[in-house]
């Protein structure tokens, strides 16, 4: 069902490894593959330090890809794109920052921070226009006209991250990667957030990549969720697939973490505890990354790195177990 | 519970209505950086006092060698070694001359100096750093391996050396001091700018497709302004401290010109029984020194966004 759509997206094999001193290498992000479809929103979860953040950046280019392709829209993104590819890259895809609070040049008004794009690409005519680009923009995240003259200092976390998604939207992208935009928020704003995000998606049929660690608001925002562990994808399915059928122990691991909101139930709740904690990501063995601390590990996981297989239509598992 | 429900009557607990835009609204006073800054030193008392300390020993050295009927240099043999008085408000030094004009001659001199030093400092140092910084790579490693070797060499002696070399005087010993003085400064802002070209907002300007150029113009030139001055003010003191300790050892200025150095080095000569020769310059350079250091910590937690409540 899911291959009727097409894929604005196609990561094939993304590898972001980092030389750390000698002859140490961190393998951040090792050998993803996945599509991101036009229109959806795509949440990615999994434990802090597995990659998640480092995925989003190497889609972006901030980081240099080790290895793998990432076709956007069948233009192939790397390092041999001209400047001029790049340049127009930058307004097709976009990115909202985790810390509100260092993605905002403090010594910049909100009206220069959010028009940096209207002025890098040239969207304004003059500067009437740049100002009402920018009043429209500031409306379309809730805030007013008023604020653009203040510095961001003045404002909240979440009237920050909210400057943040207007100047990410500035340049009319399609595809944006949110690299956890609500986990430095009080939860009573994160709602705000993401409600804003989903609103804004609707409107301009934005693809999201949406990276977080909250289980409970990847379920509300995402149509699919895939589940990282240490640099790899371990699981990949349409978010209602993956909470009603978690495959992987990893992530019905993940999924027994989250606490019910009815006392009756929360009390039943069986959480399944992970032995022992994450191995060192620096030189890892040629197996199933997950063996060391899997509940149902067994003889024929040491040696081979299971691959990612499509189990059921559209839901796809890295475990040997899972056949 | 002794709490009589029955009193609270329910039209008590309506909800508050709150428009719309009330929501967002800023309550705070629209500030600049510089005012927001300037609030900030305020409250703090012993940098505003410091502040006024140094503005007033500049008047004096600006103006009090001008409205005084006496010349620094000019000496009056039957009037050597006077006390202060009412005529002479420092006293007199061995050759009858104006300790009140030569001691607020030598602030200004040996604040010149100061100044001149850190001037040069600033300006080496931030372009050293600056480039090293923003090149990066092989560069870079080059760059901070010339400077550890400089570090490596004691300060002292370059200066001696090239005091030996270059005739003596005021730029003389500017460059001296400013030949070793750049390297912190070069550090800080190249620590500054690498820090900086890893913040989310100027990778948010690469995404944005900004230009390399406008980064360095409105990203890390803007933020490193704060680091640069608040280095300057504590470079000044000390480039004024050096100066006296030169001038002390006999390398710095000659009579009969005048810095705090040469007049601390003149009434040291004398201090038993003429102590009043030492005191005054003395307590000059102590308030240089000080007032500095203390408007400088202030300044720098103005300055600094982390420290705002």
């Amino acid at each position: 069902m899911a291959d009727t759509r097409t894929p604005l997206i196609e990561v094939r094999d993304l590898k972001r490894y980092f030389n750390v001193g000698g002859n140490k290498i961190l393998k951040a992000v090792d050998g993803i593959s996945l599509d991101i479809y036009k229109g959806e929103t795509l949440g990615l979860v999994g434990e802090s330090g597995c990659g998640k953040s480092t995925f989003g950046r190497t889609l972006m280019h901030l980081y240099e890809a080790t290895g793998g392709t990432i076709t956007y829209d069948g233009k192939p993104i790397n390092s041999k794109m001209s400047a001029k590819e790049r340049f127009e890259m930058t307004s097709r895809m976009q990115m909202i920052f985790q810390d509100p609070y260092s993605s905002l040049n403090p010594r910049m008004k909100v009206m220069d921070i959010i028009a940096e794009g209207i002025d890098a690409h040239g969207l304004a005519k003059n500067r009437e226009e740049r100002k009402q680009i920018v009043n429209g923009l500031l409306q379309t995240v809730g805030l007013t006209a008023e604020h653009a003259g203040r510095f961001p200092h003045e404002f909240s976390g979440g009237q920050r991250q909210r400057v943040g998604i207007a100047r990410a939207l500035a340049v009319n992208p399609e595809f944006i990667v949110a690299d956890e935009p609500i986990s430095a928020l009080d939860v009573s704003i994160q709602a705000q957030v993401i409600n804003l995000l989903k609103r804004l998606q609707r409107e301009r049929g934005l693809t999201f990549l949406f990276i977080a660690h909250d289980l409970s608001m990847v379920r509300h925002i995402s149509d699919r969720i895939g589940v990282m562990y240490l640099g790899s994808l371990v699981e990949l399915a349409e978010t209602e697939e993956l909470f009603a059928h978690p495959m992987h122990p990893y992530t019905q691991a993940l999924l027994s973490a989250i606490p019910e909101p009815n006392p009756d139930e929360e009390r039943s709740r069986q959480r399944i505890m992970l032995e022992g904690t994450l191995p060192n990501p620096v030189n890892l063995k040629d197996e199933c990354k997950f063996c060391s601390r899997c509940p149902s590990v067994g003889q024929d996981c040491h040696g081979v790195i299971p691959p990612l297989v499509e189990i059921t239509p559209g839901h796809w598992v890295a475990c040997q177990k899972c056949k | 519970m002794s709490m009589k429900y029955d009193t609270l009557s329910p039209d008590l607990f309506e909800p508050a209505i709150v428009q719309e835009d009330e929501k967002e609204k800023i309550a705070a006073p629209h500030l600049n950086a510089f005012q927001d800054a300037w609030i900030r030193l305020r409250k703090n008392k012993a940098a505003v006092i410091s502040m006024v300390v140094i503005a007033i020993i500049l008047l004096f050295a600006i103006f009090a060698p001008m409205l005084s009927s006496y010349n620094y240099r000019a000496t009056d043999y039957n009037n050597i070694y006077l006390k202060p008085c009412l005529e002479h408000p420092f006293g007199t030094d061995k050759y009858g001359r104006d300790l009140w004009v030569r001691c607020w001659m030598g602030t200004r001199i040996s604040l010149l100096i100061g100044v001149f030093a850190a001037m040069l400092d600033l300006f080496i140092g931030v372009t050293y750093g600056a480039i090293s910084a923003l090149v990066g790579g092989k560069v870079d490693s080059v760059m901070q391996r010339v400077i550890e070797v400089l570090v490596g060499v004691p300060s002292l002696i370059v200066i001696i050396l090239l005091m030996m070399l270059m005739p003596a005087g005021l730029g003389t010993i500017a460059v001296a001091m400013a030949i070793t003085g750049w390297i912190g400064m070069a550090r800080l802002v190249r620590a500054e700018i690498l820090k900086l070209k890893s913040s989310e907002y100027v990778q948010a300007a690469i995404l944005l497709g900004t230009s390399q150029g406008k980064i360095i113009t409105k990203h890390l030139i803007p933020n490193t302004v704060g680091v640069i001055v608040i280095n300057t003010m504590f470079t000044i003191p000390s480039a004024v401290f050096t100066e006296a300790y030169l001038s002390f050892i006999g390398l710095g200025l000659q009579e009969p010109n005048a810095s705090l150095g040469v007049l601390i080095n003149n009434g040291y000569s004398v201090l038993q029984s003429y102590p009043h020769a030492l005191v005054f310059p003395a307590v000059i350079i102590v308030l240089i020194m000080v007032c500095f250091s203390i408007f400088g910590d202030g300044l720098r937690d103005a300055l600094d966004p982390k420290m705002r409540k």
